[in-house]
């Protein structure tokens, strides 16, 4: 299993849209992947998870991916919070 | 017979039998269960069946009601999809042994109370789209079958708690001719519903559900808030009376629809609407309107993913163009910031938002993102008559840096062989105070003023109007509003092809038109639906009393005082809104 901790930047946290960018990148890697906030671990590929986690700008996540893709899974959503969703 | 008093959601009125459409109360089995595969092939089974329900239901919606409608059932489906939901549903059931649809309804309801307390419209509408699937799931997985509204054999008022869009989307549109609801208000589905369908509603009846039953004959007054149920033969003739009198009225509104908007004594004033997106031209022309006054490019940009390129804007600024080949249509610049943020462009929280960095302020950081709309607007001008305006003016320095930008853009044009009207009409939006006490002083660089009042009665009066706490103070009959209003149209009359219009709520407003029209307002500019009202009230008075009335009101020292003012001097012209 691989884990990085990430603090999220973007304005508008996981919301709306940034929130499916996520699941959406999550959703292309076999691993399962998880969100760790506060100690809660949320399914990174459910917008339903990911909205109602309300991970808001300033957050420190941890993502956990386990599975054939693992480093890959993580460090593609690392990157993506990393750049602000491309903002 | 009886009356009830519910919440004014769509007008007309409408005398039909009742059907009560009740959701069927379903009881889900609280007992722990000895074989959860079992219990498990049962939600999968329901899925899928929800799945097939799902396209046929969203397929209808795109041809009934339209793309929007349609999407909303796209995201339904995310949700049966969505892994969260579906392990916590398959987690209770093999974890604890719950039934299916005892595990379906708890693992809906704790998602539908986490958005529900977030306090954001967005996630309020995500909501009740889980609240909806949730509903279907466990229907499925029960074997209940909702009521089908499908094919209906004779005229209805639906009688319901509330609807969803999965009610909505499925109903007999030729038969269903009136809502009637325990819950909901103006703004909810069942609301927005009625408006597009033209059918009656009053919501927020309570327990409309309870009293009424299915063949009760029944009046949906959409005009009082009322609905009477089991009208006496004397209370019927009346609705009938009413009910024609309403189809009169609208029938006259319909004639005024290509006469000028002309007072008795022959000043002439423009209608126009205010819209949000390239199809809302089609409501203007429909209702009378000559052009647009108020064209806000924001929904262009809200509706988006990414920020909309030049190609994008300049295709919707010319099918808005092309719609009104003989009319303005005044497009106004980027108005975000404040209550309105764009998911792609990062913008800091700030503790005044709406004195912020909101609209042309924004604009002026971002001038990259400001020089594609106004080339896209200037390469749209050759299609018709483009008005561009600026919003959030404070003073004239603002207006000269805004034209400078234009200018740039026009050179850029220039250098580039791409035609556009050069002589582009150039306005800004009076809604800050101190550009409306100094208008004589910005009218000197723009061709016409368009008042906003929603934010010029906010900043004026110092007031939030989306605090109910102080949201009383809110009144743009306020005679220190009016009086603003006075200082600008001043202006504007001093000075040959200068206009100044309206495009707040205020101009819409039936009991404001005459005040407006007698401080010398040129342009009207409102959702299209009030345009015919307002040209009734503008054909039914003559300038010179509207004008009289006008500075009477001025000297008034209340609001209440200048509206129950206005409203003698309709009754004495036989008008009441």
């Amino acid at each position: 299993m691989i884990k990085k901790e990430v603090t999220v930047l973007n304005a508008t946290g996981l919301h709306a849209r940034p929130a499916s960018m996520f699941v959406q990148t999550a959703g292309k890697f076999k691993s399962k992947i998880f969100v760790i906030k506060e100690g809660n671990s949320i399914n990174a590929k459910s917008i339903m998870g990911i909205m109602a986690g309300g991970i808001s700008q300033g957050t420190t996540i941890e993502i956990q991916a386990e599975g054939d893709d693992e480093t890959e899974a993580v460090d593609a959503l690392v990157q993506l919070i990393n750049d602000k969703f491309g903002e | 017979m009886f009356v009830k008093e519910g919440i004014i959601a769509s007008p007309g009125i409408v005398i039909a039998k009742a059907l009560v459409y009740e959701k069927v109360i379903v009881e889900v089995n609280k007992n722990k269960v000895e074989d959860p595969d079992k219990e498990i092939e049962k939600f999968q089974n329901a899925i899928k069946k929800s799945h097939e329900q799902l396209e046929t239901i969203r397929i209808q919606a795109i041809s009934e009601l339209g793309e929007e409608e349609g999407a909303i059932f796209e995201a339904h489906a995310m949700v049966l999809d969505d892994p969260e939901f579906v392990e916590g549903v398959e987690a209770e059931i093999n974890d604890s042994h719950l039934s299916a649809d005892n595990a379906v309804k708890i693992v809906t309801d704790r998602f539908y109370e986490i958005f529900d307390q977030m306090d954001d419209p967005y996630f309020s509408a995500r909501a009740a789209d889980i609240k909806d699937v949730g509903t279907r799931v466990l229907q499925n997985i029960l074997g209940i079958v909702q009521a089908d509204l499908s094919q209906l054999d004779e005229d209805v008022i639906i009688i319901a708690d509330d609807l969803t869009p999965s009610d909505t989307a499925q109903m007999d549109k030729k038969r269903v001719k009136g809502f009637a609801t325990n819950i909901g208000s103006r703004t909810s589905h069942t609301a927005i519903m009625a408006r597009s369908l033209e059918i009656p509603a009053v919501l927020g009846l309570c327990d409309i559900t309870e009293t009424v039953k299915t063949g009760d004959l029944m009046v949906v007054d959409g005009l009082t808030g009322r609905v009477c149920v089991n009208p006496g033969n004397e209370e019927l003739e009346s609705y009938e009376k009413e009910k024609q009198k309403y189809l009169d009225y609208l029938k006259e509104l319909e004639e005024l629809k290509d006469l000028d908007a002309i007072t008795l004594d022959g000043r002439k004033v423009e209608l126009v609407g205010n819209i949000g997106e390239p199809n809302d031209a089609a409501g203007v022309l429909k209702n009378g309107g000559v052009g647009v006054g108020l064209y806000r490019t924001e929904f262009l940009y809200m509706n988006s993913d990414v920020m909309p390129g030049e190609e994008k804007q300049f295709a919707a600024y010319r099918s808005v163009l092309e719609a009104f080949p003989d009319g303005p249509v005044i497009i106004r610049t980027l108005d975000i910031g404040g209550d309105k943020k764009l998911p792609y462009l990062p913008m800091d929280d700030e503790l005044n938002p709406f004195l912020g960095l909101r609209a042309i302020r924004l604009c002026f950081k971002e001038v990259g993102l400001f020089k594609i709309q106004l080339r896209a607007i200037l390469r749209a001008s050759v299609y018709g008559h483009a008005h561009i305006m600026f919003p959030m003016i404070s003073s004239i320095t603002e207006v000269r840096q805004a034209k400078a930008i234009l200018q740039d853009c026009m050179k850029e044009l220039d250098d580039e062989q791409i035609a556009y009207d050069k002589d582009v009409k150039v306005g800004v939006m009076i809604e800050i105070p101190s550009a409306a006490i100094a208008a004589d002083i910005i009218s000197k660089e723009v061709d016409f003023f368009s008042i906003g009042t929603n934010d010029l009665c906010q900043y004026t009066l110092a007031v939030d109007r989306m605090n109910q706490e102080v949201s009383y103070l809110y009144d743009p009959f306020n005679p220190a509003i009016l009086r603003l209003i006075q200082l600008v149209t001043a202006t504007s009359d001093k000075k040959d092809q200068f206009f100044t219009g309206m495009c707040g709520e205020m101009a819409g407003d039936p009991l404001a038109a005459i005040l407006l029209l007698g401080l010398g307002l040129d342009e009207f500019s409102m959702s299209a639906l009030s345009i015919p009202q307002i040209k009734k009230i503008i054909r039914s008075v003559r300038y010179e009393d509207a004008k009289a009335i006008a500075t009477a009101a001025l000297n008034m020292e209340t609001g209440e005082e200048i509206m129950d003012f206005v409203q003698e001097s309709m009754k004495k012209l036989n008008l009441y809104n």
